[in-house]
């Protein structure tokens, strides 16, 4: 008499199958995370090199369109601003005549230290991470936000 | 000389000649064009007031898409900034340009508009209930697929319109817990809205989503057949949703 259970050996074969699928499914899945996440970025570096501290003189408020950043020179100094918005994402505008911070999407208005005003967004304006590098240059972490205020001083 | 005895017509269509029940039940299952569809439907099915005929317009209307998208995609290049120039020239050099452009603009806010009409009449005449109610499911996905080609198709323009209407919804994206962020940068493929999204969202909106759409859209229209036809509300006929006591 042959094996009693002619079956047995297809569920093993189809079980075996099915894990070989999974196997290959979550490799896949793993694989097609990894090809969808870049690995360079041809766009604006997360690091902005916004030139000589003297480019700012006490008490101005400087945009930079192109990487999305306010510097201000307060009373206590240097401090870099993020200009995007954090109700959805607009880069906002200074507005010299009003002494504010106004996104034109959805009518958001800052302070210039981020404190919001009124309108919808839900956090201030996040503060950067600011720093002078060795040439003396005033840099910008964008990636980096600063839970606590911090100033660059400059001597005059 | 009879076209439909030729040896070509007959290896084509192998029916048969004959107006009987048969031969006219095997023209439909024989083509593959017709077979998803019933040999036999009730005729009050092919009224006006039944449907409104809302399904077959939604479904005109991502044929035209389909047809102006692929002739559109012939003059456009999805790189920055060339694809804003590309759409200035369709709009002003390209013969005929601004109309296949204006033609696949209005026929995708017709879609929108009809799906949403569809799904209303489908709702109002509780045609959703019970046998037919796998094929609501599949009419929502088809609804999410509209609206996701909308919005793919919205950044392709490349002007401050769409940067920023873009740039509004993957930010909403990023408000998913958790993943949001990372959901945002795989969507992106990217930091901000730059190359790589354009890039991702044109072969999004000419590959991926119209393919899973005609597959989604191959399942509704089969299940029509499989759950009995379309919903009529008649008493004889019809067991289910409706006006039935």
């Amino acid at each position: 008499m042959k094996t009693e259970c002619t079956h047995c050996n297809r569920r093993k074969f189809t079980n075996a199958g099915l894990g070989s699928l999974a196997i290959a499914g979550i490799g896949s899945a793993v694989f097609g995370y990894d090809f969808l996440s870049p690995n360079a970025l041809y766009e604006p570096p997360q690091i902005v090199d916004a030139g000589t501290p003297d480019r700012y003189p006490p008490g101005s408020v400087t945009p930079h369109a192109q990487s999305g950043i306010y510097i201000v020179h307060g009373p206590e100094g240097l401090y870099a601003l993020s200009a995007v918005c954090t109700h959805l994402g607009c880069v906002t505008a200074w507005r010299p005549e009003l002494e504010l911070i106004a996104c034109p999407c959805h009518g958001s208005k800052f302070h210039i230290d981020g404190v919001k005003i009124e309108g919808p967004a839900p956090r201030p304006l996040p503060w950067l991470k600011t720093w002078l590098n060795d040439d003396g240059n005033l840099m910008v972490d964008r990636s980096e936000i600063l839970t606590r205020k911090q100033f660059v001083r400059v001597q005059a | 000389m009879n076209l439909r005895r030729t040896r070509v017509w007959r290896s084509i269509f192998r029916s048969g000649e004959g107006d009987s029940n048969l031969h006219r039940s095997l023209a439909v299952q024989q083509n593959v064009f017709l077979h998803l569809a019933s040999v036999k439907i009730r005729a009050r099915a092919l009224e006006f007031g039944v449907t409104w005929y809302l399904g077959t317009l939604s479904m005109a209307s991502f044929v035209i898409l389909v047809g102006t998208g692929v002739l559109l995609m012939l003059y456009y290049h999805p790189s920055v900034p060339q694809a804003y120039a590309d759409m200035k020239d369709l709009q002003f050099v390209v013969s005929a340009g601004v109309f296949l452009r204006n033609l696949h603009r209005w026929a995708a806010h017709a879609m929108v508009l009809l799906v949403f009409a569809h799904m209303f009449k489908v709702f109002y005449r509780a045609a959703y209930r019970p046998p037919r109610e796998f094929n609501w499911v599949v009419g929502v996905m088809l609804l999410l697929l509209t609206l996701f080609l909308s919005y793919t198709g919205y950044l392709l323009p490349w002007d401050q319109l769409a940067f920023w209407a873009i740039t509004v919804g993957s930010n909403i994206l990023a408000a998913v817990p958790l993943a949001g962020a990372k959901i945002r940068f795989l969507m992106l493929g990217g930091h901000t809205v730059n190359a790589n999204a354009l890039l991702r969202f044109y072969v999004l909106h000419c590959v991926i989503l119209p393919l899973v759409a005609a597959i989604f859209l191959a399942v509704h229209f089969w299940r029509i057949r499989k759950d009995g036809g379309l919903c009529t509300g008649d008493k004889n006929g019809d067991k289910s949703g409706g006006k039935n006591e």
